[in-house]
């Protein structure tokens, strides 16, 4: 099955969804992700699933919390606002071990902000955002396929962990269109949930909760969820590289950027500029070990994002301590042309 | 011997952390009983909100997820959306759902969740140390109200049983006092017409317990019993404000 249809991205992540088994969605009206909810309200009855609009995003994830603790594939989307509301669930899902999936379709910040794709919100997502010591796993689609893709990875890792996986994505790649194989890759992971409340008939009741007041037990907890993020770290890394092999300067962006970077790769290397890129899929966990690697031999690394500077915090951390790593960045809603990340290039190589 | 009173079957046998004095046990103790006598133990999941009734895994035999503060009205529409099959019940304290958590437990409600809630109205946030909730009563001294809460910069307390019953989603909303023999005895009989409610997917139902908090309160447990009674059920009348009938339902 590889018909490919012409699909818009957050259409496609929706659709994921619906793929990965996922029959519970509870959200709020945000631009730019509307047309999550609204698919989603469409389909979820036709597959049996259940559609809530909620409250507000603070009731969304609670819903989904609920809906997971039952061992269901349960999702909310949102954005901006609506994401800073989550935080508070996103931190008890992390202390709970309880699955589930946050799509954010990013819009500029802070406050209202504007609508506009924009990359603001790496740090909330892959930094934390909610009170505690926790991590999210965080995936970044950069095209409509991997909208599909990552949704459904999403799922899986979720589940896999018992932890939140966050899709970070910016508008852009959440409203255009793209020909896109609208099933999945390969046979949808489905993995068993002996913790969940079902009931105890049968069994020993079952207890999900993050409240831990007795001597020692908070920070023994603490330690096992260390013990899962790192395992996490080790095996669940992904990236994609793009002429990195010869390249003397190496590009770092995620989503939109690096499929602008490409276009600026193409234009250097038409003028023989050695340039590649590497771009993170997974940003938690991020690809720390790969950067150093490359970094060993590549001195040059220009890190493009669509914000301030979010994402460079953590290449600086990763790359070996003589690379020269320049920053581009446009906040606020502006996207970089091909041309202004060659000018970018170009000083970079001198 | 004969044996005529004794353990629920479905409180475990253990001692609670609540106060000496406190009515809270009591509700436990009338959830319980209706769980037994319901026969729904195996099929029960509970949602405790934050405060004292956190720990209600500790005394009950049943799967139990743990809330956000204010937020057991919608972790109970997730679990119960998923497996309408079972009994889901959530518990909160008057902070927990009359003040963070009004706007999940209103929607809740309005959706018709088919979920029962217990609502222990203690007139104060009592886990913390016992400040001013939007239930304490007019002139009531607490730590965050010292000279006696003013209904000029605190506003007037919120009348939850009252309130619900103005929403359509609601099947049944009663207030009832935990502070004399007789008392109980009603509040048994709302929290088994509640959970009958959900067992006949009637809608949402809802029991507001007045309930003693006499460390708080800096009174003797007696009189914290005397408070409920001259002071609390002035204000919170007892009685059924809604009840849905097989006729109703549309």
């Amino acid at each position: 099955m590889n018909e490919r249809t012409l699909t818009k991205g957050n259409i496609a992540l929706a659709e994921g969804a619906i793929q990965a088994g996922c029959r519970f969605y509870f959200g709020y009206p945000i631009t730019p992700q509307n047309d999550i909810p609204e698919y989603l309200a469409r389909r979820l009855p036709k597959v049996g699933g259940t559609f809530i609009p909620a409250e507000s995003e603070i009731a969304s994830i609670n819903m989904v919390m609920g809906a997971a603790a039952s061992g269901a594939r349960a999702m909310t989307s949102s954005s901006g606002p609506g994401i800073s509301l989550m935080q508070e669930g996103f931190s008890y899902m992390a202390g709970s071990e309880i699955p589930g999936l946050v799509v954010n379709i990013m819009r500029c910040g802070p406050g209202l902000g504007g609508i506009s794709p924009t990359q603001g919100d790496y740090n909330q997502a892959v930094h934390g955002g909610g009170h505690g010591d926790y991590r999210n796993i965080v995936l970044a689609p950069a095209s409509v396929q991997e909208m599909f893709d990552l949704t459904i990875l999403g799922f899986e890792l979720a589940d896999k962990y018992r932890m939140l996986s966050v899709i970070l994505a910016d508008a852009m790649v959440g409203q255009f269109q793209e020909p896109c194989r609208l099933t999945p890759e390969k046979p949808v992971e489905i993995i068993e949930k002996p913790w969940a409340l079902t009931g105890c008939k049968g069994r020993k009741p079952h207890l999900v909760k993050s409240l831990y007041l007795g001597p020692g037990e908070q920070e023994r907890h603490n330690l096992d969820l260390l013990a899962k993020y790192n395992l996490i770290r080790e095996t669940e890394v992904r990236f994609e590289e793009k002429s990195l092999d010869d390249a003397d300067l190496m590009i770092v962006a995620f989503g939109t950027p690096s499929r602008i970077a490409k276009s600026a790769i193409g234009i250097a290397r038409a003028k023989g500029l050695k340039v590649g890129l590497l771009r993170p899929i997974t940003l938690f966990p991020f690809p720390t070990r790969r950067i150093r690697e490359r970094t060993e031999r590549i001195k040059k690394v220009l890190v493009v994002e669509m914000n301030t500077g979010q994402m460079l915090g953590d290449v600086r951390l990763a790359a070996a301590p003589d690379a020269g790593i320049r920053f581009y960045g446009r906040p606020g809603g502006g996207i970089p042309y091909p041309d202004d990340i060659y000018g970018e290039i170009l000083k970079a190589m001198e | 011997m004969n044996m005529i009173f004794g353990r629920t079957k479905s409180l475990k046998d253990t001692p609670t952390h609540f106060c000496p004095g406190c009515t809270h046990g009591i509700a436990h103790r009338i959830v319980a009983e209706v769980l037994d006598e319901l026969g729904v133990v195996d099929r029960t999941i509970g949602i405790p909100g934050v405060g004292c009734c956190v720990f209600m895994y500790h005394y009950f035999p049943i799967d139990v997820l743990e809330a956000p503060h204010g937020r057991a009205p919608a972790c109970a529409t997730g679990l119960k959306r998923v497996q309408p099959d079972k009994i889901v019940f959530a518990y909160q304290g008057d902070g927990d759902m009359a003040a963070i958590g009004t706007s999940e437990i209103i929607h809740a409600a309005n959706r018709g969740e088919n979920v029962t809630v217990i609502y222990v109205n203690n007139s104060v946030y009592g886990m913390t140390g016992g400040q001013m909730a939007p239930t304490t009563l007019l002139g009531q001294q607490t730590t965050t109200s010292p000279y006696g809460r003013d209904f000029k910069t605190e506003g007037y307390p919120i009348k939850m049983a009252e309130l619900m019953a103005t929403l359509e989603g609601v099947a049944y909303s009663s207030r009832v006092a935990l502070n004399s023999p007789k008392n109980v005895l009603a509040a048994k009989r709302a929290v088994r017409k509640a959970f009958e409610m959900q067992i006949h997917e009637m809608g949402f139902s809802m029991v507001e317990m007045l309930s003693t908090c006499n460390t708080n309160w800096r009174v003797s447990p007696t009189e914290a019993l005397d408070k409920i009674e001259n002071e609390m059920i002035p204000y919170f009348p007892l009685g059924t404000f809604k009840e849905r009938t097989g006729k109703d339902f549309l």
